[in-house]
């Protein structure tokens, strides 16, 4: 902890912020310098690795140690650190075509691991750095630069890839929420080992009014299923109900309030978190928020040290001369 | 039998013996050469291994594409090389007989397994006779012996069946060999021992194996002499055989420990590089971190962010893992942060030959990234040499800042020899110093000695800073695309690397007055040494150099290149160090190539230097 508690103004780079005017990136980043200072945790414990794209500018702005890598590449590079040192915290900036196209080996795998990472994917939907292709969380048919008859993939859903691969903290927030972005930021702080935060965020370039469904004061009120962990999830016009293995979206008239399913972030069992992914469409009329999913499993980086120092502890800590002399050896004389 | 130290029958002394065991992949060929080696060492010869093996685990069995076999080449004297031509032969089966017998020359021994020559092996490789009865062998000292029924009456007692009896055939030859050349039995039965100690059966068969076979070649007519091979003379010390995969993972863990920093490893496994993942991996108790990654990409970007806090970041691979490394070695240019990469070469391009050397990764390590990027390039010269060469590569990538990639390959990996254990106080201080806090902190403000910047990892307070892969401004390290700052950064990295300090090309030239050298790199060494002294012995005049440091050469390369009228360059590509001298120094040295995966033999080594010696 530090002596004398830092400020936002302490976490905020000396460098000329370059988004475009109007980008979500801008509240999303002044979200984080807001909430820093309240981990309490001095500045130069704090690294943010960033991939390529838009968001992976988002190191060069924070006042604390931080990586601009390559594209995709992030998460190894945050893995290494973090596993090496877990003196730090270690975030991820990445965006839907970073984390989910080029990178998406390592996102997986660092989530399965539940390495000691705070990941923060900027979903867009959409390439903006290279100017306007789909991305691969584009929706289907999305008229684009690189598809101008129309994209024939299928998109992923990122919350449930991370949750498939078994990743241990899943949350999705709103780039202009701060209050929400705030609150899921604190809990994947707290969290040990992997949180995955996917970030709805507002291109006003190349696909501006993406996800105007949860923002528009008078739509987002329906669209948003709010999830907080033992209360029922419901938005203001819809709530869930258990409809067999599977959960179902119904209007709230249409039940009474303790029929709603009562959330359970912390259930073991991933198929209910997956559920609950399932439940937003593409055009986004309803959207679960909140934490799907904060399950307790050991980090890798405990895991690997714990392992040293237990080898450590049981055959004490290696001599160089006894290794190179080990095995069969003989004296010329 | 460890007690029995009287033989009866006659001995020979010889002064050098290559022996090639070779089988089915599932024969066990390859421990049986280690457990020779080792008891050959032990008895202070010196020696030279080079094992060969298929890239399928499990081959068809009784085929020729199945066959691995092990060479050991021993002497009373000092030895470059695994040996040409095997004196000795064992062949488990007709497939491994057909395999190697090309390489035999007239009056060599051939062991055989007689019970696997039934005509259903035999046409398996397209033998229409028997070579066994039909004449063709007739010129080599032939020991048909019925290895494996002989194996399983000696195991019959025991509670085993036929097939697992039949396994321990490999120790019955190991046995007959280890008679037939007095090697010491006690390694191998504490070996066997410790490997089978939960399986008391298991290791019954094979102690029994073994001991039937050294019986076997001590009371049957069929062998009538063993040989002899007297102690090589060699500095005093303390001794061991090491491979080169070991002696890389040693070395690098002697740099951790001499640089006190904490050893990372990411790696994901590669044929021939594997070796010093498991290596590694074995030895936590030094604190060292082995991370399996998910690719190539994420072993290197694990290092690369391993070593941006503060550890010594290492990757192992081979070539196609170095394709796939490429973009973070470029980052790592960038940063300009310690990253070592070990490349163990092996036949290319894409997948190529697997198990198979090769040294036609040396261009790619130099050039295989966009823009300017230069990086440090080593290369070992034999397998003990791997361990001096990994703190080498220690010493440029910490006080460099650059990545390092060292270019061992599949023949000094896997291959071993005799390795005087050095002393732990002898080896150089590699301690670094971290950016201390400060203000106004420069990440790209460089040591003008080194033109290395400040290693400033993260928790330094005060210091704190980004980068990236971006261009950035000299010393402040902002994100710049001046054009003339980018013009400068870019001569400014090329003149760090350029200005590694490394040793002067040491030549060999006895007489002084050679007109031709022989210029290897890499694991050439031992071959053309080898050749060398043949050549020398014959009255030849010839001086040797082998380059260690590929970039920056040695700074007296020009004059030695200058000083030889003729410089015969013998690489196992299509000439990629020869492009280099003719690109950089305009020497029109002579290339000599051979891309067969396998290395050098002293005498074709031989027979090229007489072609340019007396042109």
């Amino acid at each position: 902890m530090t002596d004398v508690a830092l400020t936002k103004k302490d976490f905020t780079s000396d460098q000329e912020v370059r988004w475009c005017p109007g980008c979500g990136d801008y509240s999303i980043l002044s979200t984080m310098q807001a909430f820093l200072p309240e981990l309490g945790i001095p500045r130069e414990n704090i690294v943010f690795i960033s991939g390529i794209g838009c968001s992976s500018r988002f190191p060069y702005y924070l006042e604390t140690f931080g990586m601009h890598s390559i594209h995709g590449r992030a998460p190894t590079i945050a893995s290494g650190l973090a596993i090496s040192r877990p003196d730090l915290s270690v975030f991820v900036i990445t965006g839907d075509g970073d984390a989910l196209s080029i990178g998406g080996n390592h996102l997986i795998h660092s989530l399965r691991r539940n390495v000691e990472l705070k990941i923060l994917l900027f979903n867009n939907r959409i390439y903006g750095l290279t100017k306007g292709q789909y991305s691969p969380t584009s929706e289907q048919g999305k008229i684009t630069k690189s598809t101008p008859a129309g994209s024939l993939d299928t998109p992923f859903n990122p919350i449930s890839l991370a949750i498939g691969a078994e990743a241990t903290f899943v949350a999705r927030s709103v780039d202009s929420d701060r209050k929400h972005l705030t609150e899921v930021l604190r809990a994947a702080a707290a969290h040990k080992g992997s949180a995955f935060i996917e970030i709805f965020q507002n291109c006003p370039i190349f696909n501006d009014g993406a996800f105007d469904s949860v923002k528009d004061s008078e739509t987002k009120g329906a669209a948003l299923l709010q999830m907080v962990h033992g209360q029922p999830i419901k938005s203001e016009t819809h709530g869930l109900v258990h409809e067999g293995a599977s959960l179902k979206l119904v209007e709230l008239s249409s039940v009474s309030e303790s029929d709603l399913v009562v959330h359970d972030a912390h259930n073991p069992d991933p198929s209910y978190a997956f559920a609950l992914s399932r439940l937003s469409s593409s055009e986004l009329s309803h959207v679960p928020v909140g934490i799907f999913r904060d399950v307790a499993r050991p980090s890798y980086g405990s895991l690997v040290n714990n392992q040293i120092d237990e080898i450590i502890a049981k055959q004490g800590a290696g001599d160089l001369s006894t290794l190179l002399s080990s095995g069969d050896t003989w004296v010329v004389e | 039998m460890s007690k029995i130290v009287f033989v009866t029958k006659p001995v020979v002394a010889l002064k050098q013996v290559t022996i090639r065991f070779a089988g089915d992949s599932g024969d066990g060929m390859q421990l049986t050469g280690d457990r020779f080696t080792m008891d050959t060492a032990s008895l202070g010869n010196d020696l030279s291994t080079l094992p060969n093996f298929p890239a399928e685990i499990r081959a068809p069995q009784g085929t020729v594409l199945g066959v691995s076999s092990f060479q050991l080449h021993f002497a009373d004297h000092h030895v470059q090389t695994a040996g040409d031509a095997p004196d000795v032969l064992v062949a488990m089966n007709p497939a491994a007989l057909k395999a190697n017998i090309k390489d035999m020359q007239r009056g060599a021994t051939i062991i055989v397994d007689a019970d696997e020559f039934t005509t259903r092996n035999l046409s398996k490789v397209g033998y229409e006779t028997n070579p066994l009865e039909d004449g063709t062998l007739d010129s080599f000292k032939l020991h048909p012996v019925a290895l494996t029924s002989l194996t399983v009456a000696a195991l019959s007692e025991l509670t085993l069946t036929r097939k697992e009896a039949e396994r321990s055939k490999n120790m019955f030859a190991l046995g007959l060999l280890t008679w037939m050349y007095h090697r010491p039995t006690e390694a191998t039965e504490n070996f066997l021992n410790a490997k089978f100690a939960k399986k008391p059966e298991i290791l019954k068969a094979n102690l029994l194996a073994y001991r039937t076979g050294w019986n076997y070649g001590e009371t049957t007519e069929d062998f009538s002499v063993s040989f002899e091979i007297a102690k090589a003379v060699m500095p005093k010390g303390k001794y061991r055989n090491i491979s080169g995969n070991a002696a890389m993972a040693y070395g690098l863990i002697a740099a951790s420990q001499r640089a006190e920093l904490k050893l990372f490893l990411g790696s994901y496994p590669i044929t021939p590089a594997s070796d010093i993942l498991h290596e590694l991996s074995k030895h936590k108790k030094f604190g060292v971190v082995t991370f399996q990654a998910e690719d190539e990409i994420a072993a290197i970007g694990s290092a690369l962010g391993a070593s941006y806090g503060g550890a010594l970041g290492i990757t192992t691979t081979s070539g196609p893992g170095v394709a796939l490394k490429s973009e973070m070695i470029g980052l790592g240019v960038m940063l300009e942060l310690p990253l070592i990469i070990i490349d163990v070469q092996r036949g290319g391009p894409s997948t190529g030959l697997p198990t198979k050397t090769e040294q036609a990764d040396l261009l790619q390590a130099l050039f295989g990234r966009n823009g300017e990027s230069p990086v440090a390039v080593i290369a070992p010269s034999h397998a003990s040499d791997c361990f001096d060469i990994a703190i080498e590569a220690a010493r440029i990538a910490t006080t460099y800042r650059v990545p390092v990639i060292v270019l061992s390959d599949g023949y000094i990996a896997n291959g071993s020899e005799p390795w005087m254990i050095p002393d732990v106080d002898s080896l150089p201080d590699l301690r670094v110093e971290f950016a201390k806090s400060q203000e106004d902190f420069m990440p790209y403000l460089r040591n003008p000695e080194t033109l290395a910047r400040p290693w400033a990892i993260p928790g330094t307070k005060g210091i704190e800073h980004r980068i990236g892969g971006l261009e950035k401004a000299d010393k402040t390290g902002a994100i710049s695309y001046d054009p003339a700052n980018h013009d400068f950064m870019v001569r400014t990295r090329a003149a760090k690397v350029a200005g590694i300090k490394v040793p002067d090309l040491e030549v060999s030239d006895p007489t002084g007055d050679a007109q031709v050298l022989y210029l290897g790199w890499g694991s050439t060494y031992g071959p053309v040494s080898a050749a060398v002294e043949v050549l020398r012995d014959n009255g030849e005049k010839i001086a040797q150099a082998h380059i260690r440091f590929l970039n920056p050469f040695p700074k007296n390369l020009g004059e030695v290149l200058k000083k030889y009228p003729k410089v015969i360059v013998p690489e196992m590509n299509m000439g990629q160090l020869a492009m280099l001298l003719r690109a950089e120094f305009l020497k029109d040295v002579i290339s000599f190539n051979q891309v067969r995966g396998l290395p050098f033999t002293t005498a074709e080594l031989v027979e090229t230097a007489m072609g340019v010696l007396h042109d």
